[in-house]
């Protein structure tokens, strides 16, 4: 029997039981289309994520202080247990790497702001000019901090939008004089409507110089230092210097704890990575059920037919004959499920696509190849016990059938 | 020597624990080209020794030669390839394929031979044609009449030019015109030169045959020769 043969005999077989068939298929494409669209909204989820962090700035390198690493013995270790302050001029030192572009200090307190009778909680970020830049905020009215040394307490602030609507409702607020804990300060400038950023709300934040905020809670050390690479390429080496300036100005312990975006991105773009395998998972149960189903189905298929196939052994058959129809019959309701189940899973992914926009539901293409390899492997694989069934049937006992 | 050669073939079904001995002590000669009725009441073992000739089923002891080589100890496979190319069957219930079309059935032990479709065609033309069902070759079994099906089945049994045809009461299932048109399709294989054998209850047509063996309970009692020039 030639494979062109078994393969128009199973096809014959396969159409010869309409009903069956396409209950068959509809099973094995329930499975595959699962699998295409429960990937493409883990996979969505995850795009949607790392597209927000991307939109942030990737080149960006934020240094804490402390380490949050467990170190060997070291010579610092022995003498101190505290980490040291991490300062303005540990940031202004970092400047001189030749592939950071800019950087800006970061210093968080709360406090309470007043203007007229007005007074309310306000969160105080103490920073320098280029925070604008690397945020990439921007001005609604005025101008950002000045350009000047960071070790300068200027008695400027600028307002988070809804600060502003806030304490100044129709009132002009730009060159006002506002009360921020026990100083007096000169409104410069208003931010832009941002709305909800990772972490904090920039609307309803007020910023000062960062020597401005030191004073104001009377420390030394910063919250962070955001650092900008030149690109994102440099990003590596940019990293590398900045632990390298910071171990020369700490006797060589490196007592600060650097992270990239891409750490903090990579680490998101993991979780919902694992997300969407767990749920390829879950879906890949249903094909695992279609393929029981292929099997239940072949099995009465051998039972039904028990005739012919004592027949074909009449005529002449080989028991490798029988085997290979039967798996073959087995490997195209699979196929043919695979394909149904392809296209419905995209379609599905098309709706959701269309009733979700933010969210790219894409089927990644190992999910798509996985479920439909593993819907004809499952198949052929439970096809295998109906094929030898019939196969190694009696002709004389499968004959008497009718 | 004889095309056909039992010796001794003897055939236990196990019922439970009782045996049944379906076949005891057959020893048959049968020549290329011979009619032959093989005869007698119900469970006399006759369908057991169509099958035995058939290859369907293999004895419990005793040897079987078939033109001159001992086919019981063939492996199956090696049985499926001398069943498809020396023996075609013709069955009592047709058994033809519901889903295929008459030329389709007909082309099947083509198909298992693996003979390539460009020569199939021609060849099932002609036997459609020389068995009068040109018009009827792509209906299905469940189009045709039971003459005209039991034809397709003999078609079929045919189309690899078998050296004999095993029929197990082929007219069994028909009325008695369409039953004699098919006897007498049969007559004409035989004629050409194939050996038939025929199972068969009907005392009028296993008159027809030149021999006749008569069976009861697994044995042969008889072995009636209708004219003794085909002595064996």
């Amino acid at each position: 029997m030639t494979p062109a043969d078994t393969l128009r005999f199973a096809t014959r077989a396969a159409t010869g039981y309409p009903l069956r068939t396409a209950l068959m298929i509809l099973a094995m494409s329930i499975g595959v289309a699962a699998v295409v669209v429960l990937t493409a909204l883990g996979d969505g989820a995850r795009r949607y994520v790392v597209n927000e962090f991307s939109a942030l700035g990737s080149n960006l390198i934020i240094v804490l202080p402390g380490r949050s690493e467990t170190g060997g013995l070291g010579l610092g270790s022995l003498f101190t247990s505290t980490p040291r302050d991490l300062t303005v001029r540990d940031a202004a030192a970092l400047l001189r790497a030749p592939d950071v572009q800019r950087i800006t200090p970061l210093t968080l307190g709360n406090s309470e702001i007043a203007y007229g009778g007005r007074l309310r909680e306000v969160l105080v970020l103490g920073t320098s000019a280029d925070y604008l830049g690397i945020r990439g905020y921007r001005m609604a009215l005025g101008r950002f901090l000045p350009r000047e040394d960071l070790e300068r307490a200027s008695s400027v602030a600028v307002l988070g939008a809804t600060l502003r609507d806030e304490l100044f409702g129709i009132e002009p607020a730009v060159g006002r004089m506002i009360r921020i804990g026990d100083r007096r300060l000169r409104v410069i400038g208003v931010l832009e409507k941002s709305g909800q950023g990772l972490g904090m709300n920039t609307d309803e934040l007020v910023v000062v110089p960062v020597a401005t905020a030191q004073a104001m809670f009377n420390t030394n050390t910063l919250f962070r230092v955001m650092v900008e690479a030149r690109s994102r390429d440099a990003l590596a080496s940019a990293q590398r210097q900045v632990e390298d300036i910071m171990r020369t100005r700490r006797d060589g312990e490196l007592d600060i704890t650097v992270i990239t975006q891409d750490a903090v991105l990579g680490t998101f773009d993991r979780i919902l990575g694992a997300l969407t395998f767990a749920v390829a998972g879950i879906a890949a149960i249903s094909l695992a059920v279609a393929g029981i189903l292929v099997m239940n189905v072949m099995l009465v298929a051998v039972t039904q037919r028990t005739a012919e196939i004592g027949l074909l052994k009449a005529l002449g058959a080989t028991g490798r004959n029988i085997r290979l129809a039967f798996l073959m019959e087995a490997a195209l309701l699979s196929l043919a499920g695979a394909l149904v189940g392809f296209a419905l899973g995209h379609l599905g992914a098309w709706g959701l696509r269309l009733a979700f926009p933010v969210l790219p539901a894409w089927p990644p293409d190992w999910a798509v190849y996985a479920g439909l390899g593993t819907a004809i492997v499952t198949g052929v694989l439970f096809g295998v016990m109906p094929a030898r069934r019939a196969a190694r049937l009696d002709p004389v006992q499968a004959l008497a059938k009718r | 020597m004889a095309q056909i050669e039992l010796s001794g073939i003897e055939r236990v079904f196990k019922l439970g624990d009782s045996e049944v001995h379906a076949l005891h002590a057959v020893t048959v000669a049968i020549e290329a080209g011979e009619y032959v009725a093989v005869m007698g009441p119900s469970g006399s073992g006759k369908s057991t020794l169509l099958n035995l000739l058939g290859l369907l089923d293999r004895p419990n002891g005793g040897t079987y030669r078939l033109e001159g080589r001992d086919v019981t100890t063939l492996t199956a496979d090696e049985q499926a390839e001398v069943r498809r190319n020396r023996i075609g069957f013709v069955f009592q219930s047709f058994h033809l394929v519901p889903r295929l079309t008459a030329a389709e059935n007909i082309a099947l032990p083509l198909m298992l031979a693996g003979v390539p479709p460009a020569e199939r065609g021609p060849r099932v033309a002609e036997a459609l044609k020389n068995f009068g069902l040109d018009t009827r070759a792509d209906h299905r079994p469940d189009e045709l009449s039971g003459g005209q099906r039991q034809r397709v089945a003999i078609a079929r049994a045919t189309i690899m030019r078998p050296a004999m045809i095993l029929a197990d009461e082929p007219t069994g299932n028909l009325d008695r015109a369409t039953g004699q048109d098919v006897t007498a399709l049969l007559e004409s294989l035989n004629a050409s030169g194939v050996t038939l054998i025929v199972v068969t209850h009907d005392p009028v047509m296993g008159g027809r045959a030149r021999r006749r063996l008569m069976m009861e309970d697994g044995a042969l009692v008889a072995d009636l020769h209708a004219d003794a020039a085909s002595t064996a």
